[in-house]
């Protein structure tokens, strides 16, 4: 069973009570009635899906309930890092520290 | 063939003579979700009579209530029927102090009572993470076989669940045979 770090529990919780949130970091635009309709399409639709390091959304469900933003490998499907939501993207060179 | 003999295999020292497993309704109860910033956490502390956990997991009980912080700004308080209006009235006082939410969650949610040096075996056939490694007084909202329950161990061998009720029968069911599993020692 894959164990994810809620940090809003501080502890590792089981997979089965998380669910997925779509990629992380993506800004509602300020006024979207200015938007053309090409990147009105690219911010509801169009996703990085990258392979490797993915920035993503989590919501601890069946436990605090608290969206959160993890940091997983496409590849390996392992975990880097969790951090909660709000806080900016994490440096690379804190990924590696996380890693190790 | 070759076959390993474990030299104490089949043997048995029985020191505690507990009952290695009871499952039983619990008595019902007033039952809270309180949603409050965590800074003024004090002020209702004060109000329930009973000093509130801060961090999540935390259980605190006294005779008759018990409050567990479930998320950042999430308790679950239960109190006797008897006290139930006391509670209310005393919370709709502090609202006009500090803006919070204290919703009545009697009738939504049942309480079993597992208890047994058994307990944790039976609990963990259908809880996911490891039931033996949580602290005795903490509590957590997790997963019992699909159904969502509230897990509360109160000491190293007696746990309390609260689920919905209509997820209750589903619960016991996996208990039930969970306690017959162990009964017959599979």
């Amino acid at each position: 069973m894959l164990l994810i770090r809620c940090p809003y529990c501080e502890a590792e919780r089981p997979e089965l009570e998380f669910t997925y949130a779509g990629e992380a970091h993506i800004a509602r635009p300020a006024e979207p009635s200015k938007l053309t309709d090409e990147q009105w399409r690219d911010y509801l639709f169009i996703r990085s899906n990258p392979r490797g390091i993915h920035f993503e959304r989590w919501r601890h469900q069946h436990g605090c309930a608290r969206f959160f933003n993890a940091v997983r490998d496409t590849v390996t499907d392992k975990f880097v890092m969790t951090y909660k939501a709000g806080l900016p993207r994490p440096s690379l060179s804190e990924l590696e520290n996380a890693r190790s | 063939m070759l076959h390993q003999h474990h030299p104490l295999v089949g043997r048995e020292i029985a020191v505690n003579t507990a009952v290695p497993l009871v499952i039983r309704p619990a008595a019902d109860t007033a039952r809270f979700s309180l949603r409050i910033d965590p800074a003024e956490l004090a002020k209702a502390s004060e109000v329930f009579g009973l000093q509130l956990p801060a961090k999540i997991g935390g259980l605190s009980r006294s005779a008759e209530k018990r409050a567990v912080c479930l998320g950042p700004d999430e308790w679950y308080l239960t109190a006797p029927l008897t006290e139930q209006a006391a509670v209310e009235g005393a919370f709709a006082e502090l609202y006009a102090e500090v803006i919070h939410s204290l919703v009545d969650v009697g009738h939504r949610e049942v309480g079993i009572e597992i208890e047994g040096s058994d307990s944790v075996l039976a609990l963990q056939s259908a809880v996911p993470f490891d039931v033996g490694a949580m602290p005795v007084g903490s509590g957590c909202r997790t997963i019992f076989d699909r159904a969502q329950i509230i897990l509360l161990r109160e000491t190293q061998h007696r746990f309390h669940i609260e689920v919905w009720r209509s997820f209750a029968d589903h619960v016991w069911g996996i208990l039930q045979a969970a306690g017959r599993e162990i009964e017959l020692g599979i």
